[in-house]
């Protein structure tokens, strides 16, 4: 018998159990929906990732120490170490080719006052440089600029999220805060700039000239020095990092390439979609097992269809169904419910991705390979689940099944 | 169709018998049934020969062992030991999918409780054997599934359910089933035993009128009556032959439904 004849009778004994067959599709539709979904989730997350990192200025390399981290016994945080020095950047900027801004960061928190208002949050001591490389403009009054970095002048640039919590609507440009008790002149308001990676407020920041934040507000044994660097393009940005560490090898005698943290924007990025792409295999596992379980369900609604229909397959054989057709009409009905639940299953899926996008902002993206994950898995898991199922029936003794009451 | 209607031979002589009519000969056809440790001999070495065109009633008791012969006549079991041939095929040597085509090409079932397939038409349930053998196209199973229909007069109700159909309408859709592959020939198993007089009757009738038409049948029945329509008795005990004679005047169903009395109302 012909194959299409055998889907024909397949799809026609699974119309007879309309309902049966729907609940039995259920398990198959709800796992392809949440793997559909979460992939395209997991992309979405991984898109949004990618463009606010790139948001953060344009071929960025971050450099740290990790000096704190090669001493035994008690461990400073990260980066607390005092390797790297004010005099790295001016060489950074002088000596590596393909080097276009580099800045010193200083990172220091710090209760700040303005008349009766209070705020508490991150000090960054920046050089000038640090605004082109971050691309920052100023909204209201001005950056501040080398001079004032030359003189440890006590002036800052906040951001929005500081100046509506200290000023609301007060014009904070030229008035005077106080840091920690020392007073600084405000600048200007930076553009804001919104949520970053992980959430945090980016315009929750003060900004100071770095020798200011180092003499003034740093304490002794915390100078927490970084350094930002700005490269030409996307292309040199490898050698570039390759040549700042040699730099800071050479400068720094005796120490290891593992005492420094050199890292482009894209190390930053791989790091971050590493997290979101363990979320991804974490929710897709889930969805996995989901899938495995409707499959099970399948191979028990088989069972119990081939128990049913012992009589019918035991009159099929008598009228002259050999043991392929039987075997091939099971399989066929297994692997129909889970094609099936399969694409109603990607159609839940695009919904549910649809809306989680809508409700959370964010552009998800299914992709086509999801779809055909998905729709290949489901195929899988019928004809794995249905073959048991089904050889159960072609195996019956045609007496016996003919008998059976 | 095969329009050729067997010379009745009786059946003492019957090594004399002309070879190419001869449809069924089966030699010292044994079947055993292992139940644990006892063997239980259901069938103990039957000589049978049935002609083209015959309409042969085995009868027997129960435990006689004609229901086993009969599942060996139709190919739906492998004997113990024996020989069986069937229209020029040895089939106690061929392999299960060769069986399979058998059944399906030339053996058609009719059997006690008729066994359509629920939730399916009659048509759906005539075309069956037609689904497993790659002849036809969708058009001429209906046209062959319909004509078998209308052989047994069945086919104003060709979209009704099984369980829509009275136990004769239902019979006569087993019959139009079994005939619809033109099966050298009937095999009909208690096929009157769950239905009433009437009935009974009218399923007969339509035996005797295919059987008109040139067919084979081979009937298995316990009832007397019904075995009086048939042309040839053959009955069984303990799993062999005990008798096997010419029904020289085989009843006419037809005939007798209309003795009946008349009834008020149809079902």
């Amino acid at each position: 018998m012909s194959i299409f004849g055998i889907i024909r009778i397949a799809v026609k004994s699974l119309a007879r159990n309309k309902t049966r067959t729907f609940l039995t599709m259920l398990g198959i539709m709800i796992g392809v929906a949440a793997v559909i979904a979460m992939l395209a989730i997991g992309q979405g997350a991984k898109k949004i990732v990618d463009d606010q990192i790139n948001s953060m200025g344009t071929n960025v390399i971050i450099i740290s120490s990790n000096w704190g981290s090669q001493r035994s016994g008690a461990r400073p945080a990260a980066g607390s170490g005092q390797l790297l020095e004010v005099a790295d950047v001016e060489a950074i900027r002088d000596r590596v080719e393909g080097v276009l801004y580099a800045s010193t960061i200083y990172n220091t928190w710090g209760r700040m006052k303005y008349e009766g208002n209070n705020w508490r949050t991150g000090i960054m001591g920046v050089d000038a440089d640090y605004f082109f490389i971050r691309d920052m403009q100023a909204e209201k009054g001005s950056l501040f600029f080398s001079s004032d970095i030359e003189n440890s002048n006590k002036v800052c640039i906040i951001g929005k999220t500081v100046a509506d919590n200290l000023f609301g609507e007060t014009d904070p440009v030229d008035k005077i805060i106080r840091i920690r008790n020392i007073p600084f002149r405000v600048a200007g308001v930076l553009k804001a700039k919104g949520q970053n990676v992980n959430g945090n407020d980016q315009d929750d920041i003060v900004l100071a000239p770095y020798t200011t934040v180092y003499t003034r507000l740093l304490g002794q044994h915390w100078r927490n020095m970084m350094i930002m660097v700005s490269a030409e393009s996307k292309e040199t940005i490898n050698v570039v990092q390759q040549d700042i560490l040699d730099l800071l090898q050479s400068r720094h005698r005796g120490t290891t390439s593992e005492e420094f943290s050199v890292r482009t924007q894209t190390d930053v990025a791989e790091a971050a979609n590493k997290v979101s792409n363990t979320m991804t295999i974490l929710l897709a596992s889930i969805a996995g097992i989901s899938l495995l379980v409707g499959g099970i369900g399948i191979m028990n609604i088989m069972l119990v269809s081939v128990t049913e229909r012992i009589k019918e397959i035991g009159i099929r054989m008598a009228v002259g169904a050999g043991k392929r057709d039987v075997l091939l009409q099971f399989i066929i009905e297994a692997v129909t419910i889970s094609i099936l639940g399969g694409f109603l299953g990607i159609l839940l899926g695009f919904g549910a991705a649809e809306v989680v996008g809508k409700s959370m902002k964010w552009s998800v993206a299914v992709t086509p390979w999801s779809v055909v994950l998905a729709v290949g898995f489901s195929c899988a898991i019928g004809i794995f689940f249905g073959w048991y199922p089904a050889r159960k029936a072609a195996n019956l003794n045609l007496i016996d099944a003919l008998r059976y009451e | 169709m095969r329009l050729q209607h067997a010379p009745v031979v009786p059946w003492a002589d019957s090594e004399e018998r002309v070879v190419k009519d001869l449809l069924i000969k089966t030699s010292e056809l044994s079947k055993t049934y292992v139940m644990g440790e006892f063997k239980v001999h259901a069938l103990r070495g039957v000589d049978m020969e049935v002609s083209k065109g015959e309409f042969i009633a085995i009868m027997g008791a129960s435990g006689s062992g004609k229901t086993t012969f009969m599942n060996l006549l139709g190919c739906l079991d492998h004997p113990s030991s024996g020989s069986y041939l069937l229209d020029g095929t040895e089939v106690h040597t061929i392999s299960d999918a060769e069986l399979t085509r058998i059944r399906n090409q030339k053996i058609g079932y009719v059997f006690q409780s008729f066994y359509l397939l629920p939730r399916t038409t009659a048509l759906e349930n005539v075309e069956l054997p037609l689904l497993y053998c790659n002849k036809c196209n969708l058009h001429q199973r209906h046209e062959k599934a319909l004509s078998a229909m209308r052989k047994v007069g069945i086919e104003d109700r060709r979209h009704h359910f099984p369980n829509q159909l009275s136990g004769g309408q239902q019979q006569r859709v087993a019959i139009a089933r079994a005939i619809v592959n033109d099966p050298v020939f009937i095999l009909a198993d208690e096929p009157t035993g769950n239905l009433d007089t009437r009935t009974s009757l009218e399923v007969m009738a339509v035996l005797q009128q295919l059987h008109s038409e040139g067919k084979t049948i081979v009937l298995v029945t316990h009832e007397n009556d019904i075995a009086s329509y048939a042309e040839r008795l053959v009955t069984f005990r303990d799993g062999k032959i005990i008798s096997d004679v010419l029904n020289q005047n085989p009843h006419n169903a037809l005939a007798d439904l209309a003795k009946l009395p008349k009834l008020e109302e149809e079902d």
